[in-house]
């Protein structure tokens, strides 16, 4: 090939680059290693990685069973190794999948468009924050402080540089949003309430009010929703102007944090300041039914620093593994897999709360629930890791006013034994905490 | 039409409908386990928050749904069929050790908020990732927590108005050549920058002059791609990074075609303070059809501070865990710690290459490139001649003297088994093919292209209108795109 080309050696190639750079070394990092090897070495990583271990935890990331066709499909090269479908005529299968996960996201949202996804829930919340700032020419926002805390991190990241200033309304004793903060917090500069239901505790939030608290202040309302089975048994927030997603839930492993699937859906008459790609039907010339890319004049390869976002990917391949999630449950599946989420949850917060205090017990909740201990949640959680066990998460880090609360989830993969041990080991912390409590009292008296 | 093709012949494939014309009620493809608790009465938990219905998802059988998939899959083209040539996309090679790996229990599985003391394998991961990509860059620090290449670029300008803003004043503007991506420009826009655009020269490069003319101290940083979209290395490269540190400004790099550079040279060692790499372009991780994309940002020593939160670091006692306390961060610019299962592939693809293969591997790259650049030379017009790096652009100049565009050129591609090149990008290149085999393809695939483009030359001349008219071998022929943007239809409602 060299020779084709006229030159004398692969080095001639590099000659562009300044000699005084060019790298005359081998980089410093590990021998080629062999197939075997580098199966071993992840192997080894993942045994230290909590491999084995029931866990209780969700806050954004849930364990939900995956079905094996998901891996069987996706695993197919065509999928697998295929590029952003610019070409549509050989693409139609990435296509037409798109254009069904969009149908799907809809009918499960409520909504009368979706997106083909973005990067994950909490970029979502905030490309969708953005747009309602576009839409209304206002600037502010109001968050709930019941919205995932990671979440409002990433919105004030994405908000400090685009002058748009963030206020936060707090939570009631019933772990919702506190109306009349929102009312006090909303003024006629406000673009968008920005809330999660179920929120970061669990709880159900009562959209209809607070999206009538919004729309008289002309402000928009942007629902986030973190755990996607909840669409399955919980009324979709239908009141809602845009609803930023995270379907990671719908048959994507939980992999540390991602790459998950978010989505933003909302309403028709708003789909041209929405971000991210989006697939749309068409005919070819023979008047044939086909899907392709479209609307693109939103996106940054067009209109350059005058797009709706930056964004350039979206995340096909997850959002591929949640269509055929959503597709295998389907109409039934997912209100009989929610409805189990839903009574593990209910027989979970039954146990504990005979010997801890489950917090905004009243409320309508779907899979998650907060519980109080007298003793601090890591030492329990520390002595549950000796059952393989994780414990809830603990939010004094993010709610110290909380104080030793913890967030607990439960989904249909949580065992009834599971749930007594904990519940046995909550209750264990409790005597213990009773009886040195009687000991001091006893010394005192 | 009389010319053939050695690579692709006709096939029957499956006719297949959307998922919903398929459903039927009582059809399904899932099965719950019984349950070990007491059921619950839903009306009674969740009050009028209760579901009654999920309108019109599909009830269908698992063996509809494979075939579903299956028949769909068939209608892609994919690197696994044959040669991409996708410039700019970096469609190489997705090895399937990336994949096994990545779905291996405990790093498929591991909860983002699980006890660091149980998740030190990940950490692990996240540290031999961080600390190799910065021996290939040349970097002093680097976050993975940029979820693609777009949000790696918004990152890094969020750390260069976070070193501006430390130092007194965030300064007023980006310089991006006309040649650049366009999320270049749009990531500007979303950190609050105006775009100042910087022409190319005749080489196709920066023009020197011109940049020491628009610098100044109202410039926070020029964002460069090197090599640029014209796979041209940007030969004055440590005069333009001179002439913005003499006025205190920064050199953003998109690392978008670090796969000509890995092994060879180090962006670190010719001035730049921040880049971006691309792990599904350089990294080997799958485009799956448009992403999971990872976007890690490396950066220089003064911009350390500005890492978003967290960062990795080891504790006392050798274990390794999350710093959040980090008071002149950027913030978060994602939930959780990224894309973390893009993090294994990367790293399972740079333990399989090691030093010499990775060198080898932009070697290849670079020597692909330009074995194609020679075998098209004289019959597509090459606006640069420029020495190339790992993609070579043309532009149809040629071949529009007989009406035939690049776009009409691409899709006849299609007949001929492969998929087309980039079109119409790079912005100064009108009419532009962009061509980057990558150095995944061998010799002979690579003959088979070059002969599919003479080919096509040929028939621009002969018979102009088979090109016009192409693709003629696919399920669908050119489709309505006008149509599609006028009257949008995004989701199936039924009849």
């Amino acid at each position: 090939m060299l020779k084709a080309i006229g030159l004398r050696s692969v080095d001639d190639l590099f000659a562009p680059i300044p000699a005084e750079y060019r790298l005359t070394r081998d980089l410093n990092i590990p021998r080629q290693m062999a197939e075997s090897e580098i199966v071993d070495f992840f192997r080894q990583r993942s045994r230290e990685n909590g491999d084995g271990y029931t866990s209780f935890l969700g806050a954004g990331a849930y364990f939900h069973y995956r079905p094996v066709i998901i891996d069987s499909l996706i695993s197919r090269g065509e999928f697998l190794t295929a590029y952003t479908p610019y070409q549509a005529e050989i693409s139609q299968g990435t296509l037409q999948s798109i254009f069904e996960f969009q149908t799907m996201i809809c009918e499960l949202t409520g909504m009368e468009v979706a997106n083909a996804s973005m990067y994950d829930g909490s970029t979502a919340a905030a490309e969708g924050v953005m747009m309602a700032v576009r839409l209304t020419g206002r600037r502010s926002v109001v968050v709930a402080r019941s919205l995932h805390p990671e979440y409002r991190e990433v919105l004030a990241t994405y908000a400090t540089h685009q002058g748009m200033p963030l206020s936060v309304a707090g939570f009631n004793d019933d772990g919702r949003l506190n109306l009349k903060e929102l009312e006090k917090a909303i003024t006629p500069e406000t673009a968008c309430v920005l809330v999660q239901s179920p929120n970061f505790f669990g709880t159900i939030e009562d959209v209809a009010a607070i999206a009538e608290i919004a729309h008289k202040h002309g402000a928009m309302l942007v629902v986030s929703i973190a755990e996607a089975v909840s669409l399955g048994i919980v009324e979709p927030p239908r009141e809602a102007d845009v609803i930023a997603m995270e379907a990671q839930s719908f048959g994507v492993p939980l992999g540390f944090g991602g790459p998950y699937c978010g989505v933003i859906a909302t309403r028709e008459k708003y789909v041209r300041q929405m971000p991210g790609r989006l697939v749309g039907q068409t005919v070819d010339k023979q008047g044939r039914r086909g899907f392709v890319l479209t609307l693109a004049t939103r996106e940054q390869h067009i209109r350059r620093e005058k797009a709706t976002s930056n964004i350039c990917t979206n995340q096909a391949l997850v959002a591929l593994m949640v269509n055929i999630f959503m597709t295998v449950y389907g109409k039934v599946g997912l209100k009989e897999l929610a409805k189990q989420n839903l009574a593990k949850t209910a027989y979970a917060t039954g146990q504990f709360a005979k010997h801890g205090k489950v917090l905004f017990a009243g409320t309508p909740r779907f899979n998650e629930f907060v519980v109080e201990t007298s003793e601090d949640p890591h030492a329990i959680n520390n002595r549950l890791l000796g059952h393989k066990m994780v414990g809830g998460l603990p939010l004094k880090k993010f709610y110290p006013e909380l104080g030793n609360a913890a967030l607990w989830c439960c989904t249909e993969l949580t065992t009834r034994s599971a749930i007594d041990t904990a519940a046995g080991l909550i209750a264990e912390s409790e005597r213990s905490v009773q009886s040195s409590k009687e000991e001091v009292e006893e010394v005192a008296r | 039409m009389k010319h053939t093709t050695r690579k692709a012949s006709l096939q029957v494939n499956q006719n297949e409908g959307l998922i919903f014309e398929k459903s039927s009620p009582g059809k399904a493809a899932w099965k719950l386990p019984p349950l070990d608790v007491p059921e619950v009465d839903t009306a009674a938990l969740l009050g009028a928050s209760e579901r009654k219905d999920l309108g019109n998802m599909p009830e269908v059988s698992e063996i509809e749904i494979i075939r579903h998939f299956t028949r769909m899959s068939t209608w892609n083209y994919a690197i696994d069929l044959g040669m991409y040539p996708l410039g700019s996309c970096t469609m190489k090679y997705n090895p399937r050790v990336n994949e096994a790996v990545a779905r291996v229990e405990g790093i498929a599985n591991g909860h983002p908020y699980q006890p660091e003391k149980i998740s030190q394998g990940a950490l692990y991961i996240i540290k031999t990732l961080s600390e190799q990509l910065i021996e290939i860059t040349g970097m002093d620090a680097i976050t993975l927590q940029p979820a693609a290449g777009a949000h790696g670029e918004m990152t890094g300008l969020l750390m260069v108005r976070a070193y501006h803003e430390s130092k007194g004043n965030a300064r007023k503007k980006i310089l991006i050549p006309d040649s650049a991506h366009g999320t270049n420009p749009a990531t500007a826009a979303m950190v609050n920058y105006a775009v100042e655009n910087l022409k190319s020269d005749s080489r196709g490069m920066v023009d020197i002059a011109a940049l020491a003319a628009q610098m100044n101290e109202d410039v926070a940083a020029l964002m460069l791609t090197n090599p640029n979209t014209l796979g041209v290395f940007e030969q004055d490269i440590h005069k333009i990074a001179d002439i913005l540190h003499a006025k205190g400004g920064l050199l953003y790099m998109d690392g978008a075609n670090m796969n000509a550079l890995v092994g060879k040279v180090r962006p670190g060692d010719f001035g730049v303070d921040v880049m971006h790499l691309n792990l599904h372009k350089t990294f080997s991780t799958p485009h799956g059809g448009g992403g999971p994309g990872s976007g890690p940002v490396a950066i220089k020593k003064a911009l350390e501070p500005f890492l978003p939160t967290p960062v990795l670091l080891t504790k006392s006692d050798g274990t390794l865990g999350f710093n959040y306390n980090r008071p002149q961060s950027v913030g978060r610019v994602r939930a959780f710690y990224g894309n973390f299962g893009m993090f294994v592939r990367a790293l399972a693809y740079i333990q399989a290459n090691g030093p010499d293969g990775l060198r080898q591997t932009t070697e290849d790259a670079v020597l692909n490139a330009n074995y194609i650049r020679k075998g098209l030379e004289g019959i597509y017009d090459l606006p640069y001649s420029t020495p190339t790096m790992h993609e070579v652009v043309f532009s149809d100049k040629v071949q529009l003297k007989k009406g035939v565009r690049t776009m009409d050129i691409a899709k006849r591609l299609i007949d001929y088994g492969f998929h087309p090149y980039t079109t119409a990008f790079p912005l100064i290149v009108p009419g532009a093919l962009m061509i980057e085999p990558t150095e995944s393809e061998s010799k002979e695939e690579m003959d088979l292209f070059v002969e599919a483009m003479k080919s096509i030359a040929e028939e621009v001349e002969e018979d102009p209108q088979t090109v016009l008219d192409a693709p003629h071998s696919t399920r669908v022929s050119r489709l309505d795109e006008t149509a599609a943007a006028r009257k949008p239809v995004l989701r199936w409602k039924p009849a």
